[in-house]
């Protein structure tokens, strides 16, 4: 390998360097007709699932192909999307804010043989290359994280639990039958990167075990005040120890205080927490950020930990599949998840899903605790009422 | 023939939904056969290093990276995350895999050209693995060594007119909705505004000033599909404050079954026929709908624009002709103090170039935020922290009933002293005069 240059001189690092010119403009990528009709469209209809039209006010139509991804992409991948949109859109494509592409065409026929030639295409292991679908009242792409693919802090993996729910959910990727949308999104830590607090369903990587603290290196590699002030229970204080003799700085972490959210680590090399046998999913349903009827809502917690199981994840994808099932079983039309199980009230989620209540899903993270208790005799009797 | 046995990840190229699997194995195969003869910039075996440290992590379960990693571009205090592996004698090929955040075009179109562009120079000087995209919207070339960092930004400047986006404690990469690119429903033009307020705050994007990171999103309307209100410290959603436009004819065309409800969206399974009072009136939160002799009315003084009869019927009802937007601050995740989503702070401002009223607003709080706000303590908690009605006073809002959801159930009352006749100061004497011990 011999290094090529870029034409970046190293020697005079900052001569003809560009600065703070920002993305490109949008405008320098727009498929003619969304240049041409933009602000003016009339209306859209969903013709089949992934498949979109919008019509506007000058009677332009624009068609939609949604097709899923990995999100994880190579070269190669995004090389074969570029010569679909070459072939069949002009060389324009786009991507929606669940990771899924789109190709955008201006007639029926065209659309059908981009159609037929996306559902082609497959890998070796005979995964499809463009699934499409991802459209209404179904189950769109999971927003998820770097997992063990890049990250330091996760709990789990987010690359492949996502593979695994979707294989599971694929039919509802590729049809419109659930009451309403219901969105997935998966982080693999508590930071939660992405929207798994808003999300109908919400998997999440937790750990199990305080920190290791090590003594010998952590004065030298650590602000240890912000360790201090990282932590949310104030589980972290300085001390001093003797380590061969001699005192160093370092600190404390009062297991009984620690929920294992990994901040510390966050801030401080030397508190590393991961562990293959504590490490595991919680399980969290009912959020939402639309507006449309009901305000957006947090995800809650209804199963406290899941274990991790790579590499298919058996019991966070039969779960999520169970809680699928009994949402599209139970609840009305245009009801989001959420808002079914506000209306039939916790107690009653937990039994007709046959989910397991723990006292870990009772909050007891401050003041605003309180407010998720039932300050109230209304309840209904189910099996849990002995 | 595969550098390292997977057998556990080759479990995930089994199944229908796109293997990342199959991917980064076909990845691996086109860099070791080189058809196109690149002298490659980093180890040509990077994509299968990177296979057997993730089969690696599924064996142990637990991650295999290094502990953070500071690696960037003169110039810049962000837009690389570095990256280590804490095995890398036994994968050299990503001994560093740091990321590069590029920043993307708003509503995320794109021709070929460019994208190919973009390809060009990561199959060179990385590891040909992307996202498409970060939860923030980047596009995010994943893995490369430390010298390659300031050749890939020389070239993506030069080649590209494209710049790095943010990480940080700073302005991160703003995003936006497709907004009226390809909706019916947006309020304002969010790409334009996106593009607007990421080029003029490329200094803060770039280089952190801030005490924690912080977000702009821009939603076109309240169905919120960018999620500003829970992922962004600054988020504007698109409203309007007029009528909402009915074409009653059209409304007859849905009742009569020639235009399918929410365009379809239900279509996989039989609902029955579509009932605009049980669907639309009944499900309306105010209940400010009628229908009645084949006339659909609405109560504009008591609809608070949910969306939701404007996602049923989208042919036949049409946002209001007065748009502009609604300003929320302060969503984030939960470290440290709990999750938030948005607090709303202005009700209604006009989206118009150049955005003064917006930007003044942003800066308003920056200003506050700065000054004010711990290290690494998001907006959001410093509104916790300091009280809604600093966050007011700051950016010179009258507070109005629409500020809250409810008033506040405990006494504990703040007042100004000013607000107090005779201030604060008691005349001990006169008390005592009037009150024995």
């Amino acid at each position: 390998m011999a290094f090529i240059s870029s034409g970046y001189n190293p020697s005079k690092p900052m001569e003809d360097r560009i600065t703070d010119i920002g993305p490109r403009s949008f405008e320098d990528f727009y498929p003619p007709v969304i240049k041409k009709n933009k602000g003016k469209w009339d209306y859209h209809e969903i013709l089949k699932p992934g498949v979109l039209v919008h019509v506007a006010e000058s009677g332009d139509k624009v068609f939609t192909v949604r097709c899923g991804t990995c999100r994880l992409m190579s070269v190669s991948l995004l090389r074969e999307a570029c010569e679909i949109a070459d072939k069949y859109c002009g060389g324009h494509l786009r991507f929606t804010t669940r990771n899924n592409i789109e190709f955008m065409v201006t007639d029926e026929k065209t659309m059908e043989a981009m159609i037929a030639d996306l559902e082609s295409r497959k890998h070796a292991g005979g995964s499809f290359k463009f699934p499409i679908g991802g459209t209404g009242a179904g189950i769109s792409n999971i927003i998820h994280t770097q997992g063990w693919v890049h990250c330091h802090t996760p709990a789990t993996d987010a690359s492949g639990p996502v593979k695994c729910v979707m294989d599971e959910m694929f039919e509802y990727f590729q049809s419109m039958k659930l009451p309403a949308m219901l969105r997935i999104s998966l982080a693999c830590c508590l930071n939660m990167c992405g929207a798994v607090h808003c999300s109908d369903i919400g998997i999440v990587g937790i750990h199990r075990k305080p920190p290791i603290v090590e003594t010998e290196i952590i004065d030298n590699i650590c602000e240890v005040p912000l360790a201090v002030a990282a932590c949310p229970t104030g589980a972290i204080k300085p001390t001093k120890v003797e380590v061969e003799g001699k005192k160093v700085n370092s600190v404390i972490v009062n297991p009984e205080r620690c929920m294992y959210c990994g901040n510390c680590y966050t801030m401080c090399p030397a508190m590393p927490l991961a562990s293959g046998q504590g490490d595991g999913i919680v399980l969290m349903v009912g959020g939402k950020v639309s507006n449309r009827i009901s305000m957006p809502m947090f995800s809650k917690v209804v199963v406290a930990y899941i274990p991790n199981e790579p590499p298919r994840w058996p019991t966070l994808t039969k779960t999520i599949k169970h809680i699928v099932e009994v949402y599209a079983k139970e609840a009305k039309k245009y009801e989001r998840l959420g808002e079914w199980a506000e209306r039939i009230g916790w107690e009653k989620f937990f039994e007709v899903c046959g989910l397991e209540f723990s006292h870990h899903c009772i909050d007891d993270f401050r003041d605003p605790a309180y407010y998720t208790w039932r300050q109230s005799s209304q309840f209904k009797f189910t099996s849990h009422v002995e | 023939m595969a550098k390292h046995k997977t057998p556990l990840l080759d479990e995930l190229e089994k199944g229908p939904w796109p293997s990342f699997v199959s991917d980064i194995k076909l990845e691996a195969e086109k860099r070791a056969k080189n058809d196109a003869g690149l002298d490659f910039q980093i180890p040509q075996d990077c994509p299968d290093d990177l296979l057997g440290v993730l089969e690696l992590a599924y064996k142990d379960k637990e991650t295999h990276w290094k502990h953070g990693g500071i690696v960037g571009v003169f110039g810049y205090g962000g837009g690389v995350i570095g990256r280590y592996c804490d095995q890398p004698e036994k994968f050299p090929g990503v001994a560093h895999f740091h990321t590069v955040r590029v920043n993307q075009p708003a509503g995320k179109y794109y021709n070929t050209e460019y994208l190919r562009g973009v390809m060009d120079i990561w199959d060179l000087r990385g590891s040909g693995l992307t996202n498409m995209h970060g939860s923030t919207g980047d596009i995010v070339l994943l893995g490369t060594t430390t010298p390659q960092l300031e050749e890939i930004f020389h070239e993506l400047t030069h080649n590209l007119n494209t710049d790095l986006g943010g990480s940080g404690s700073n302005l991160r990469t703003p995003a936006d909705c497709l907004g009226q690119s390809r909706c019916e429903f947006a309020c304002y033009d969010t790409q334009a505004i996106c593009h607007a307020l990421t080029n003029d705050y490329q200094d803060e994007l770039h280089r952190p000033a801030f005490p924690y990171k912080f977000k702009f999103k821009f939603d076109g309307c309240p169905n919120g599909c960018v999620a500003s209100i829970a992922r962004s410290d600054f988020s504007v959603i698109g409203t309007w404050k007029d009528d909402i436009r009915i074409d009653q004819d059209r409304v007859k065309a849905y009742v009569a079954g020639e235009f399918k409800p929410n365009a379809g969206a239900h279509s996989g399974r039989d609902w029955g026929k579509f009932d605009i009072v049980a669907e639309v009136v009944n499900r309306c939160p105010t209940k400010c709908m009628s229908y009645e002799d084949g006339k659909l009315s609405i109560d504009t003084s008591n609809c608070t624009r949910c969306m939701h009869c404007l996602n049923v019927m989208p042919a036949a009802l049409k946002i209001g002709l007065e748009t502009g937007a609604t300003i929320l601050c302060g969503a984030k995740a939960p470290i440290l103090d709990g999750a938030q989503m948005a607090s709303m702070l202005v009700p209604f401002i006009p989206v118009e170039e150049p955005y003064d009223e917006i930007k003044e607003v942003i800066e308003n709080i920056w200003d506050w935020w700065m000054e004010e706000g711990k290290n690494r303590e998001r907006l959001g908690e410093t509104m916790k922290r300091q009280g809604f009605q600093k966050l007011l006073e700051v950016t010179n809002t009258k507070a109005i009933p629409q500020h809250v959801k409810a008033p506040r159930a405990n006494p504990y009352i703040f007042f100004k002293e000013d607000e107090v006749p005779g201030g604060w100061k008691h005349d001990e004497k006169g008390y005592r005069e009037r009150h024995m011990r």
